[in-house]
């Protein structure tokens, strides 16, 4: 019933399970950051994140909705199943996209709502327009969009970018690939039908799981630096390094497996732990901030 | 003389279907309308929170 969307649809446009890792590392970024905070303020800048990302990524299907009719993973998408036209998609997401940087702005300041404005251009414009279909390099940069919520938090209480919050950037940016390339891995096939170049159909299966690998060992240290640098306690550490270890070894267990069938369960099963140990990470280092603000350590 | 358009016969709705469309628009409209509601107190309760204390600080 193409003109005939129902609500579900829409908010189907707006990849609510994907949301959901964006909203939260942004609602830690705006927990941990230094200062005060109306709480109505801060709710209001938790939507205003989640309302970007929505916007994004409407503004992401309405483009690749060619490749969406293609994927078996997405093809029951709004679009590519006839339930919604592209241009009903592109005016959703362009009006959310506006509303949100302009409420975050009025509500918080022009510095989060800059970089909102950013992450939504670079999720958009870079990653999906240029990116994409280009490079199997697309989701280690394109990958920046996904970590800079929690830059955007940071600043709606803070006003400026510190080096604290480009830590938690970097701890998303380096998750990405081995996240990303690990469901490439056991979806390739889709990938390939479609023409989206990523690291599997590109490099093959054995360099990929080389580079997730590396990956991983350099997230694994990277998630330490909160504690190196002395804003995270032990708390957060000890859970860095236990879940850093996990993910670690079954990257190493994903490389050094072969057989076709194995191999797939492989990138499934740490696909499905990467989701997991981004979500612990920022619980624990909220947590670990919380605890200490609270002077349970003092 | 045959037309330079072509005309093209356009089936109705069944009244199932009909019916159908009727429901979906109408869930669509409450939704718009829970948001717009939604729009208005937050921009209401965002003013009265940003202004603070000074909401009564003016010459009466």
């Amino acid at each position: 019933m193409t003109g005939e969307a129902g609500v579900g649809d829409y908010l189907a446009l707006l990849k609510p399970t994907v949301m959901q890792l964006v909203v939260f590392t942004g609602f830690v970024g705006l927990v941990v950051a230094p200062g005060g905070i109306n709480p109505f303020i801060a709710i209001i800048a938790v939507a205003c994140i989640a309302i970007g990302a929505g916007g994004s990524a409407a503004l992401n299907m309405w483009y690749d909705s060619d490749i969406d009719a293609i994927m078996s993973r997405t093809q029951n998408r709004p679009i590519p199943s006839g339930r919604m036209t592209r241009e009903e998609a592109l005016v959703f997401g362009m009006v959310l996209s506006i509303f949100s940087v302009a409420l975050l702005g009025l509500a918080t300041n022009w510095v989060a709502a800059g970089w909102l404005a950013f992450t939504i251009f670079f999720y958009v414009v870079i990653y999906t327009m240029w990116l994409k279909r280009l490079t199997p390099q697309n989701i280690v940069i394109g990958g920046a969009a996904g970590a800079f919520p929690p830059i955007v938090g940071w600043a709606a209480v803070t006003g400026t970018v510190s080096y604290e919050s480009i830590v938690l950037f970097l701890i998303i940016f380096l998750w990405t690939p081995p996240h990303f390339w690990a469901l490439a891995l056991y979806k390739q096939s889709d990938y390939g039908a479609a023409g989206v170049p990523m690291m599997p159909n590109v490099v093959g299966e054995k360099s990929t799981k080389i580079q997730i690998f590396v990956y991983t060992l350099i997230l694994a240290a990277a998630a330490m630096l909160p504690t190196f640098f002395g804003f995270a306690g032990w708390v957060y550490g000890t859970v860095a390094v236990v879940t850093g270890f996990c993910f670690s070894y079954l990257a190493w267990r994903l490389m050094v497996t072969h057989e076709d069938v194995p191999m797939r369960k492989a990138a499934r099963t740490l696909f499905n732990y990467s989701l997991s140990y981004l979500f612990i990470v920022f619980f624990a280092f909220m947590t670990d901030n919380m605890l200490t603000r609270l002077g349970t350590f003092s | 003389m045959s037309s330079p358009y072509e005309i093209r016969a356009v089936e109705a709705d069944t009244p199932e279907v009909a019916a159908a469309k009727a429901r979906v628009r109408r869930r669509r409209s409450i939704a718009l309308a829970i948001a717009l509601a939604l729009f208005a107190i937050t921009f209401y309760t965002l003013t009265i929170v940003k202004m603070g204390p000074a909401l009564f600080d003016r010459a009466l």
